[in-house]
């Protein structure tokens, strides 16, 4: 595996300006130059890290594009190989043209995550690390991003290792004096470890709780916006997007080509569900079916129910309401600058206690500020934000910290119950090398393929 | 000194040991009693089984490995047992799985009572000799020549030379060659080992003084009688009664470590004249002072070395310094006001062959039916010792026999944890057993050595049937009586739960529990079971602590086990012994040299090597992974 080179194609296929093919291993250079021709010869004698303006040629010698060529000589890249880069600038045809080529000459596909994998197993980063990367690829708002980028800086990995030797220093003591009785050594008594454990089990809860928020950060809320016609739903939405738009992405293959909105609320990305839908049912004035709501609220982890201030609540809000269960719903009295508002707040109130209740006018832009704090608030519940820079975003992670805490939990139990102290070491052990899964100090068999098995294709 | 002219064919055995030590003695034993016609040769007939630091046996992980050996057919324990002069179980505060025996010895009476097992055992010869040479030919061992000429042929060599090997005797600015007390040491058979393509390092270790129990003042000592309670290191001894003696409690002080420190610079660890590491568990009095500069006072044990004599071992102050600075450093412990030096102490430096040059059967991996054990493998310690010689016994017997070696993981026993450690890990101090290095410590009790051991010992025809059957009993007591406990319903009365009660433990819970359910409170005992529920049956102390044991840990008996299952998959993914490193890209270049040269079993084995990261280990797994579905592919062709 390690004899060969490979190549994909680094930047997500879309109309982008600029796409990237990335080829890594031993023949990097030498598929380089069989591709790539520049005004200036002997590029890669000029050096590492240099950008070179030349033309990527097929094998009957016809031009494919315009390109600058990245060359990085191993072994400080990122594979630890030698890696080669090709900016194009053509959009998709060019670029699959180039991976093509690069192909012909020598390189293999590579599979899923396979440069990353290079990476790990070159040690040029740990595995919390690579994770990472596919965080950073697919982050959608500024926060994601800066959690990604903590993460890949080794954060985690300091946070975790800071744990791991506070536990070891706590063995340490218990294991001198199982060996060492007759030395009047420090004895580790119960008490300090319950009281390290217990620290160790906040730390770790405070981890699982960022996962959870990071998890919000990097894959975002659906989010349903319900109610009669002509209540201001879309309205609402594109208040929301003038402000805060994110991303539009085309998510081809359905029918009737559905844009999923991308709202940035305080960093969280609010990913609206049908909004198409929304659209339509204002031009075209169409009774909203109960099955369509039910389906919206079905997907949705946040719900917007939006009523009409001048119109007053009537029977179809009501079986609206009927609808949303146990969902996490905001209730958005819309069109405040009615001059007479026929709805009552107390009532409303009663009718969904545990709901808050805004007043907005989505025209007028009021009262938005109000809804994005009660989103966030409702989203996090007021834990980590992302300044906090020390983040478990990833399933497995997350998974390892709960063994970790788990056993920790039991060391306590045990030590409170009166298992002697080198009984408890096994519970301690066992946290120790559930925190090293994280960064990868603790080798398990199947561990790789678990982790590189989400790894998308190009990184 | 080499006479080849002089030689002469002096006999012909199955298995010939070179040492008659704690290795040697084991490894003989181990030899004969397997059937094999086997010779012992020792330096010196009245040094059989020396004991020449130490006269103690045990502690925490060594005693262990005592109980083990044991449990294999040993003998230990037994000679242990025989002389002992003291006996504590130590760690009795903390869990069972680190309950230690510790025993002080009658040294005369340790060796007197070996030599006379070695002189009695069929099929075993004991001989006073030197050897010279390990003889090789067509790249096998198969045979030994002495001084005197004599050579001995041999289907397989097993070498227990303990720290004879080119010795050099340190005190002070003094030094010559010698072995300890006062003996020869051994200089052809290192060079023969190293002529052979053995590579061979240096160690030091150290003694004390001895003194002289007339010229103590224990009245201002304090006194360490042994344990009232009677213990056996083997699981098949017929001692019932011992008398005992006390050892005694006193520190360095202040003076002490003014005396050492204005003599550092004649301290040959300090002068530069050793060069060589000593042990870090086992340090000299002026490392002490010097590494723990803070400590205001250090614990010195004075032994007794027997019930027939005055000279008493000074534990806690091995040293390299003159004899003048010891007298006087000596002379500032509380009670040693005017103590009488009998042998001074001293340091030695010995060649020993580093042990990732053999196999897990101890076997060396360039010389076929040559095995090493001991101290010569860098080890330090009488148990260690003697734990490595019965399994070198076992395996030179199998290598006669054409079988398969016998070996011991280390999920299995804390020989298996030594030796795994000693073929695998970069040696640079002697290696010292520690319940800390055994990963799965829970499950390698002390307790439950003979229940993990003996059957295999069986099966190999190293247990005697008595053992077997006293083992077989045992084991039948035990499990009955953990059925009878858990089946058997705890009745819901008025006196019981007052009982509860007043032992201070929670009351019953709703659905009821079984007597077993009521020992695995942490807070009640056999002893408690008795008071609730008289009538009980009768048991050995022995049979009733192995089930109190099993059930009241039986939640972390079984999490260990859950990680044993994780570790044996790694070690079942097993590396071929041909594989070319080399080739292989992705591994470090320090793996690379490591794996080449320790050439290990199994993935299992080559995480556990220093230098071989976990990086380096994902990239052996793709490695065989691709090998196999490269070679499935060609299968399929």
């Amino acid at each position: 595996m390690y004899g060969d080179t490979i190549a994909a194609i680094s930047t997500p296929l879309g109309e982008g300006g600029i796409g990237i093919v990335r080829i890594s291993g031993p023949e990097a250079v030498e598929i380089a130059k069989k591709m790539f021709r520049s005004k200036r010869g002997g590029w890669e004698k000029a050096g590492s890290r240099s950008l070179i303006y030349g033309h990527v040629f097929d094998r009957e010698g016809e031009v494919v594009d315009e390109v600058l060529l990245g060359y990085m000589k191993a072994p400080r890249t990122f594979t630890g190989e030698d890696v080669v880069e090709f900016n194009c600038h053509g959009g998709i045809v060019p670029l699959r043209r180039t991976l093509e080529i690069a192909l012909e000459n020598g390189a293999r596909l590579a599979q899923p995550g396979e440069f990353s994998k290079r990476a790990f197993l070159n040690g040029r980063i740990d595995l919390a690390q690579a994770e990472s990367i596919v965080d950073i690829v697919r982050a959608k708002t500024d926060e994601a991003l800066k959690l990604a980028v903590a993460q890949l800086k080794g954060k985690l990995s300091g946070k975790i290792k800071e744990m791991q030797d506070n536990l070891l220093g706590l063995l340490a003591q218990v294991e001198a004096n199982i060996d060492f009785p007759e030395d009047d050594l420090e004895e580790a008594a119960g008490v300090k470890i319950i009281s390290t454990c217990e620290e160790l089990i906040r730390e770790a809860v405070n981890l699982i709780r960022a996962a959870d928020a990071g998890k919000i950060y990097r894959e975002g809320i659906r989010t349903a916006i319900i109610g009669k016609p002509n209540v201001g739903k879309s309205s609402l939405l594109n208040a929301m997007l003038r402000e805060n738009r994110a991303i539009v992405t085309e998510v081809p293959g359905t029918t009737r080509d559905v844009i999923e909105e991308i709202v940035n609320i305080r960093g969280i990305p609010l990913k609206i569900i049908d909004t198409a839908g929304l659209r339509e049912t204002e031009d075209i004035v169409e009774k909203i079916g109960v099955e369509k709501t039910m389906q919206v609220v079905e997907q949705a982890d946040l719900v917007l129910l939006v009523l009409d201030a001048g119109r007053g609540l009537d029977g179809e809000d009501l079986s609206i309401m009927n609808l949303i269960g146990d969902k996490k719903t905001i209730l958005l009295i819309n069109k405040v600058d009615v001059e007479e508002k026929k709805i009552e707040e107390e009532k409303v109130k009663k009718l969904m206690p545990e709901c808050p209740v805004l007043w907005i006018s989505a025209t007028a832009g009021k009262g938005l500020n109000a809804l994005e704090e009660k989103i966030a608030a409702m989203v996090l519940g007021g834990h980590v934000s992302a300044t906090d820079a020390v983040v478990v975003s990833n399933a497995r992670h997350k998974q390892a910290l709960v063994k970790a805490a788990g056993h920790l939990s039991e060391a306590v139990e045990g030590t409170k119950r009166g298992m002697p102290v080198d009984i408890v070491a096994v519970d301690l052990r066992a946290a120790w090398e559930a925190l090293g899964e994280i960064t990868g100090s603790t080798v398990t068999e199947d561990l790789l393929d678990r982790i590189f098995e989400d790894f998308c294709i190009g990184k | 000194m080499r006479c080849p002219s002089l030689e002469y064919r002096a006999g012909k055995y199955d298995v010939v040991v070179v040492g008659a030590g704690h290795a040697g003695c084991e490894a003989g034993l181990a030899a004969a009693r397997m059937g094999c016609r086997t010779l012992v040769l020792t330096l010196n007939m009245d040094n059989v089984a020396l004991m020449p630091c130490n006269p103690a046996v045990g502690g925490p992980a060594k005693g262990h490995l005592v109980r083990e050996v044991d449990a294999l057919g040993g003998e230990m324990g037994l000679n242990t047992d025989r002389t002992s002069i003291q006996m504590r179980l130590l760690n009795t505060a903390k869990g069972p799985a680190v309950h230690a025996l510790r025993a002080q010895a009658d040294k005369k009476l340790y060796q007197m009572s070996m030599k006379r097992v070695l002189e009695n055992e069929p099929g075993l010869d004991l001989r006073q000799a030197t050897v010279e040479r390990i003889v090789i030919e067509k790249g096998r061992a198969c045979g030994v020549v002495t001084g005197t000429g004599a050579r001995f042929d041999a289907a397989a060599v097993v070498v227990t030379t303990g720290t004879y090997l080119k010795g050099r005797i340190i005190i002070g600015d003094l030094s010559f060659p010698g072995g300890p007390n006062g003996q020869f040491p051994s200089v052809g058979l290192s060079e023969s080992l190293a002529g052979a393509g053995l590579k061979l390092g240096r160690f030091k270790t150290g003694t004390p003084a001895r003194v002289n129990r007339k010229s103590i003042d224990f009245s201002k000592m304090l006194i360490q009688p042994g344990d009232e309670k009677l213990h056996n290191f083997s699981f098949v001894s017929d001692i019932t009664e011992r008398a005992q003696v006390p050892c005694w409690l006193t520190y360095t002080t202040e003076e002490t470590h003014r005396i050492i420190r204005e003599n550092l610079h004649r301290a040959p660890l300090y002068t530069g004249a050793i060069k060589s590491a000593g042990p870090r568990y086992c340090p000299s009095i002026e490392t002490k002072i010097v590494r723990f500069a803070d400590k205001p006072a250090h614990q010195v044990f004075i032994e007794p070395e027997g019930r027939n004599t005055n000279e008493m071992y000074v534990q806690g102050m091995s040293t390299s310094l003159p004899e003048d600075v010891q007298i006087a450093m000596l002379r500032t412990l509380p009670g040693m006001e005017n103590v009488q030096v009998m042998r001074a102490g001293y340091a030695i430096e010995y060649d020993f062959v580093y042990p990732s040059q053999l196999k897990l059967s101890l076997e060396t991996k360039i010389v076929p039916g040559l095995f090493t054990a001991g101290q010569i493998n860098g080890t330090s310690g009488y148990e260690e010792a003697a734990a490595q010689g019965i399994i070198a016994g076992i395996n030179a017997a199998l290598y006669v026999k054409n079988r398969e070696p016998f070996i011991l993981t280390r999920s299995e026993a804390y020989i298996g944890v030594l030796i795994d450690d000693l073929v695998t890990k970069e040696l640079d101090e002697p290696y010292r057993m520690l319940t800390s290095r055994a990963e799965y410590r829970l499950l390698l009790r002390q307790d439950n050595a003979d229940l993990r051991l003996t059957e295999k010992a069986y099966r190999i025809g190293l247990v005697t049937p008595e053992r077997y059957r006293t083992f077989e009993k045992k084991k039948k007591f035990v499990d009955e009586e953990k059925e009878r406990l858990e089946k058997t319903v705890v009745p819901v009365t008025d006196q019981i739960k007052k009982a509860l009660g007043e032992m201070g433990t929670a009351p019953l819970p709703q659905q009821g529990t079984t007597l077993a359910g009521l020992l695995r409170r942490p807070e009640i005992g056999y002893e408690q079971l008795r008071m609730l529920f008289p009538g009980q049956p009768e048991l050995p102390g022995e049979v009733k602590e192995q089930v109190e044991i099993q059930i009241k840990y039986e939640g972390y008996i079984k999490k260990q086990m859950a990680q044993v299952e994780r570790f044996q998959k790694l070690e079942e993914r097993k590396l071929p012994g041909d594989m070319d490193y080399g080739a292989i890209k992705g591994l470090s270049a320090e793996a690379r040299e490591k794996l080449e040269r320790v050439r290990p079993a199994s993935i299992g084995q080559a995480a556990r090597i220093a230098g071989v990261t976990p990086a380096d280990v994902s990239v052996l797994l793709i490695h065989i992974e691709q090998r196999r579905r490269s070679r499935k592919v060609k299968d399929e062709e």
